[in-house]
Order: structure tokens, then C-alpha cells, then sequence
């Protein structure tokens, strides 16, 4: 579904990704590791458009209707349209919105885009209120905007939200686990999973084992200076739990 | 945003008849003969005209354009056809395909339903659609040129007595040189039957556009006044220096709204309109409403106060206003809320957007007057800067002078940014849905105001205008 190829890319002139590789297929889930400045946000924010970032050297291919796409060609909206969606670290705040106006929106934009009847109002406000009680979070969200005001918490429970009702072939989760507690842990982990299947992808970054023993991945990769390090199963999580990054560069020489 | 963008800056070839540029007494009198008016109106033209000659033109809003020649304007402007028109098939196609391209449709089969028009064009007012419906009613709604002719005492009971003569410069000069406008007297006790509006066309170059309008609302009536403005696009600027006076007596109510989309010059801040406007109401009976809904998306320069004289106890005024700059555009906006009688109400809500290097200023005051008992007033002042380089200023007064006044006052500051559309589009808008729909967001209580073809306008206007300043 998607191959990253030798991936150099810097901000303000800066390089933070130095070439790195990365092959994803439909169904897995990838957790991405490492330590802080490593390179991790920046592959997420890469994937998903974010114009401050130059990619300097590399390809990305992104298999849209069983034909590889250059993804870097592809500008940020179309990217979401055709199934990619990255849950932010820090979710924006935009006051004015209504998260509800908001999902309708967007929601109708990617089904326009992908030829998919889009729904009437009052049964898209039904249906999203269904989403929103299974994944135990309070209706009165709809009400409010944006992210506006929203605890640190709140905003990363909206971000999930979002996945579920666009429900995208590719989701980027760039440490939505951090700052959570454990019951608001377990709750996004039930999201997450409820959103896995043999069609769909997901990267997970994460600073931490606990998430992913609840929303266990294939693989885990290991990012250090901008370059992936390590690959392995679930096992390479325990022993950066047990014994931290040092070993990985030293491994390395 | 480019000139290109502004639909509406077309010239249609229309022969006019117009006075030489430059103003003096014999000019006055010749636009007073040329609308047949009684003396008493001459008279009070020329009373203004002298007073303004005492006065000098106000700087305290600061902003910056090059000194306005007055004498190099011209003060009165018409296409030539036979004065008054008794049917609508003598105006000449050119004047009705002009209003149709501006979405103003006049001819009887095609006028819009629910609202009755009167065309302005330059000086003069071309046609009044509906007059018959109206007549019904006993609703008067015609070019205030004609009501002096036909209706000399009653605009001579109710002008200027909200609007001095001697008010400000600019108030003084439009009284001593307007040339048309509208006027609207609306009986004790009759509800409207159709909304009224009024589409002012600057067309002649160097032409300066100085229209009156005059607006009466008897015991127990209500009236739905609209106002639209656009003008061809031009390399110099135009002047357009209007008053807008309204009464409203015991329980009467007004509702005016204005979309103005004058040309505003284009990206490096050449041409477009200059506005200076005073437009106010007089809740002069008790119990009487007077609301004023303003989107500002036009002009080079905007200096505009709609403002309410709460004198009637209980009466209650409100103003609503999205003003909207781009590129090299001033803003000076706002009301004044003078409450004199008890319990009078206000509420202001005022929400302005600047973009590229524009700059939008809310300037708004509020007083309670001591005889202004267990008044209260609510006043919300949001701007939202797009790009880095756009100013927003807010210049609230308050003056209390009772103990049992009630005033509120908020206002907020906020950036429309890279980030917010960065996280929009990234889950699938596009860069124009992401801008509409923080901006709609932003303004739509008072887009809620406008009536529904006039607030899908407005929205629209929104969109194309700031389209071009997102990067």
C-alpha cells in the first residue's frame, strides 16, 4: 500500500529524515519508535502534506486503485480524499467551527471525491452519534468548535473521532498516546482497533509499549537519526521498554 | 484580491447629461432645479453648503488617502432619458440590462418576487418596482427626488431631524449637494408587504455619488430594508459620501441591511471608492427597534458609523457588521449607541476579517445617558487576521452616566493560519472549503440577520474575496 523510498527531508534547511525506507502493505500495522528529535513526527508530517517540510531526495509510492502513486505529487487534501489521515499531535484549535458542521464536511468531501453516495443530513447525525456512543465519548463534542477549548485529552479523543467516521485506508497516528491517562488509553486503543482490517493500514508512532500491548502491532521500526535502525516483531517494543534506545546505535557500529 | 475578481467592474455605454465638475452655489441650485424641488429644500442645500465651507474634512480615524479635491468632482450625473417614466418599457434597455447583470432584475417579468426595488444609477433614481402593491398599503416607496415633488411635507418634517445639516463634513456635504436616493414612510399599524431595497450603481467616471435616503416607520408598523452597492472598476478614485436617516415611532420596527461591495481598488491599492457614510436611526417612540446589518466587503476606504438614538423608553437598537479588507483596504467601522430613555436596550456584534496588508478598525461607542435608567447594552467585537501583515484595531468608548446602567463589553483577536489549514485540508477539504468554512464560521451570527437570498450573497462574496488571499 505504501513505499517509502530513501526519504531525505528537512525543515528550514535543516535534514531530519536521512534516507529512510519503509514498505507497508494493506492490513498491517507498523509501530514507529525512537527517540525525541529522531525523525518520527516529521515521516508522519511528510506523509501527510504538511508544506513546511522539503523533501529533498526519496520517492513514496501510494497504491490508490491497485496502481502505485506518487504520493509526494499529491497535495494534502487529495492525499485525505483518497484515504490517508493523520491524527496531529497537537489537533489545531479552530474556533467558529462546529466539530459537527465540521466532520459533515469533511466526510462529504472525501465521499464526493471517491464516488460514494454521500448520506442525508439527519442520518449522518444519527450515524455519527452511534460512532460517537461506541466509542464512549460524551455527544455534547458535536456541539462545541473545533478542538476550541478542548483539553489535551478531549483533542486526541476528536482526532479518533475523526478516523472512525472517515475511516481511512491509511491512518498516521503521531503520538496520540502521549499525555493520555490509562482509562482514556484504553478507550482510544478500542477505537483504534475497531477500526483494523485486512484492507486497511496503520502507523503507529509512539513513545511507548503500553499502547501498543493494546493495539498490538506487526512490526516495529526503530528510528534513529532520521534513519530507521531496527525492524523486528512486538518483541523489539519490550526490549526498548526494558532497555531504552543507547543499545540501538551502538548495535549499529 | 486582483480587479479581476470583482465581477461587477464592468462600464456600461450609457449617454449621460451631466453638470461640469467643481461645486459651487450655482451648481446647488442647478441639481435643485434639475429634481424640481420646493425652495425650502434649495434653501437648506445651501444653508449646509456654507456651514460646510466652515468645516474641515476629519482626520481622527487616521486614514491615509491623498487630499480629496472637491472641485475636481463631479456632483451630478444622469442617463439621458425622458425624467419620469410612466411605464417601465421607456427605460432605456441598456439601464435594465446593466441592473440585470448585476443580479437586479427589473423588468416586470423577471423582477425579483418578495422585494420591491428602486434602481439608482449615478445621480438619479431610474425606476421603483412594485409601486402598485405597495400603493395598496398605503406605503410610500419612491426616489426621494419624486417625494419632495409629490410628498413636500412630509420629507420636510423628518429630514435632517436625525442628521443635522451642520452634523459632520461629510453628512454637511451630501446635504447640500445629494441627488437622489430613496424614501420609504411606512403608515401607523401596516406591516410591510414586501421587503423594500434600494441597488445604488456608481457608473460615470469622476463622478461622486451622494445619495439620501429617508426612512419613516409610523405607530405599530415594520419594514425589511435592503441596501446593495457596486461600481465599475477605475484607475482613480470615486467619492461616495451618502446619509441614511431613520425614524421609528412608538412600536415600530426597522430592519436594515447592506451588503456594499463597492469596486476597492486592486491589489497595490489604485482606484476603488471612497465611503464616507453617516447613517443613523432615531427610536424616537417608545417600544420602537431599529436594527442595522452591515457586510463591508468593498470600497478603497470605509468610514461608516450606523448608529442608534435610543430615545423612545423601552426602545432597543442593534447593529450587526462582517467588514471584510483586503489588500490595501481601510476600515472604519462601527456604531454609536446613545441611550436616552429608560430600560433602552443595545447589542452590538461586530466581527472584521483583514487579509494581506489591510487594515480594519471596529470604532464603536456607547453611552447611557443619565436619563437612560435600568439601560443595558451587550457589545462583542471579534477580528480575525489573515496573513501576517493585516491590522485589527478595536476603539471601544463606553460612557456611563447613571448608576443603574448595564454595560458588557468583549472582544477577541484571532489568526486565521498556515496550521488551521494545514490540519483542514489534511482531512480531506479543499484550501477554499478550509477558508469558507472558518470564516463562515466566524461571521454567521451575523450572516443569521440577513435576509436568506441576501445572506447566500453575502457568503458567497466572502468566499470569492478571500479566496485570492490564502496563499
Amino acid at each position: 500500500m505504501l513505499k517509502i523510498q530513501n526519504l531525505k527531508a528537512s525543515i528550514e534547511g535543516e535534514a531530519i529524515l536521512k534516507g529512510v525506507n519503509l514498505d507497508i502493505k494493506a492490513g498491517e500495522t507498523h509501530a514507529i519508535m525512537g527517540p525525541n528529535g529522531s525523525g518520527k513526527s516529521t515521516l508522519a508530517k511528510v506523509l501527510a502534506g504538511e508544506p513546511q517540510y522539503k523533501v529533498t531526495e526519496g520517492q513514496i509510492f501510494y497504491e490508490v486503485n491497485f496502481k502505485d502513486r506518487d504520493l509526494l505529487s499529491m497535495d494534502v487534501s487529495e492525499r485525505a480524499k483518497e484515504g490517508i489521515f493523520m491524527a496531529f499531535q497537537y489537533p489545531v484549535e479552530v474556533p467558529g467551527l462546529n466539530n459537527m458542521e465540521f466532520l459533515k464536511s469533511a466526510f462529504h468531501s472525501v465521499c464526493r471525491h471517491q464516488g460514494i453516495s454521500a448520506m442525508e443530513n439527519k442520518d449522518f447525525e444519527k450515524w455519527i452519534i452511534q460512532k460517537i456512543r461506541k466509542l464512549e465519548m460524551n455527544e455534547e463534542f458535536l456541539k462545541r468548535d473545533l478542538n476550541d477549548g478542548f483539553s489535551g485529552g478531549e483533542k486526541k479523543q476528536n482526532e479518533i473521532l475523526q478516523m472512525t467516521i472517515l475511516s481511512p485506508r491509511l491512518a498516521i497516528l503521531d503520538e496520540t498516546d502521549s499525555g493520555l491517562d490509562i482509562d482514556s488509553m484504553q478507550k482510544m486503543a478500542k477505537g483504534i482497533n475497531q477500526l483494523r482490517s485486512k484492507d486497511k493500514s496503520l502507523i503507529l508512532i509512539t513513545h511507548y509499549h503500553r499502547l501498543l500491548k493494546l493495539v498490538r502491532p506487526d512490526f516495529v521500526h526503530v528510528i534513529v537519526d532520521g534513519q530507521i535502525k531496527q525492524s523486528s516483531d512486538f518483541s523489539l517494543a519490550k526490549k526498548i521498554e526494558a532497555e531504552g534506545y543507547d543499545w540501538v546505535s551502538k548495535d549499529i557500529h | 484580491m486582483p480587479a479581476k475578481n470583482y465581477k461587477y467592474g464592468f462600464v456600461s455605454d450609457i449617454p449621460s447629461e451631466s453638470l461640469p465638475k467643481g461645486l459651487n452655489e450655482t451648481v446647488i441650485e442647478s441639481i435643485s432645479a434639475k429634481n424640481k424641488e420646493p425652495s425650502w429644500a434649495l434653501d437648506l442645500r445651501i444653508k449646509a453648503y456654507r456651514h460646510w465651507r466652515t468645516m474641515k474634512e476629519p482626520q481622527w480615524a487616521k486614514l491615509k488617502y491623498p487630499p480629496i479635491n472637491y472641485q475636481d468632482i463631479r456632483y451630478y450625473s444622469t442617463p439621458v432619458q425622458k425624467k419620469k417614466l410612466s411605464s417601465m418599457d421607456e427605460v432605456d434597455p441598456k439601464l435594465l440590462e446593466t441592473f440585470e447583470k448585476l443580479g437586479i432584475p427589473l423588468s416586470e417579468q423577471k423582477r425579483l418576487a418578495g422585494v420591491a426595488v428602486d434602481a439608482v444609477f449615478d445621480s438619479v433614481s431610474i425606476v421603483t418596482t412594485h409601486q402598485d402593491t405597495l400603493e395598496k398599503h398605503g406605503v410610500i416607496f419612491c426616489s426621494i427626488s419624486e417625494a419632495l415633488q409629490n410628498h413636500s411635507d412630509l420629507v420636510k418634517k423628518y429630514l435632517c431631524s436625525v442628521v443635522p445639516y451642520k452634523d459632520n463634513f461629510f453628512a454637511s456635504l451630501n446635504t447640500a449637494v445629494w441627488t437622489d436616493g430613496s424614501f420609504c414612510f411606512i403608515p401607523k399599524g401596516v406591516h410591510c408587504p414586501l421587503d423594500l431595497s434600494t441597488y445604488f450603481r456608481i457608473n460615470q467616471e469622476e463622478t461622486g455619488q451622494f445619495e439620501r435616503t429617508l426612512l419613516i416607520a409610523e405607530e405599530d408598523s415594520f419594514v425589511n430594508y435592503l441596501e446593495g452597492c457596486t461600481a465599475p472598476i477605475r484607475d482613480n478614485n470615486q467619492l461616495h459620501a451618502a446619509v441614511v436617516e431613520l425614524i421609528a415611532l412608538d412600536r415600530a420596527e426597522i430592519k436594515y441591511s447592506t451588503v456594499q461591495n463597492w469596486y476597492s481598488g486592486n491589489e497595490k491599492g489604485q482606484g476603488g471608492i471612497y465611503n464616507f457614510v453617516t447613517k443613523r436611526g432615531h427610536c424616537r417612540g417608545d417600544y420602537s427597534k431599529i436594527s442595522w446589518t452591515q457586510v463591508e466587503a468593498g470600497s478603497a476606504i470605509t468610514w461608516k458609523y450606523p448608529s442608534c438614538i435610543l430615545k423612545g423608553d423601552h426602545s432597543e437598537g442593534r447593529f450587526y457588521s462582517v467588514a471584510l479588507t483586503h489588500d490595501k483596504m481601510q476600515a472604519d467601522t462601527g456604531t454609536k449607541m446613545i441611550h436616552l430613555g429608560k430600560n433602552t436596550k443595545s447589542l452590538i456584534l461586530s466581527k472584521g476579517i483583514s487579509s494581506n496588508q489591510s487594515v480594519n478598525a471596529y470604532r464603536g461607542q456607547v453611552r447611557m445617558n443619565p436619563s437612560a435608567k435600568g439601560a443595558r447594552n451587550y457589545s462583542q467585537c471579534d477580528s480575525m487576521l489573515v496573513g501576517d501583515e493585516a491590522k485589527a484595531k478595536t476603539l471601544p468608548v463606553i460612557e456611563v452616566q447613571n448608576t443603574t446602567a448595564v454595560v458588557e463589553h468583549e472582544a477577541s483577536t484571532s489568526r486565521l493560519s498556515e496550521e488551521q489549514l494545514f490540519y483542514l485540508q489534511s482531512k480531506g477539504l479543499s484550501a477554499e472549503e478550509a477558508v469558507s468554512l472558518i470564516v463562515n464560521g466566524f461571521c454567521k451570527e451575523v450572516f443569521k440577520q440577513l435576509p436568506l437570498e441576501f445572506s447566500v450573497e453575502a457568503v458567497k462574496l466572502i468566499e470569492m474575496k478571500l479566496e485570492n488571499s490564502i496563499g
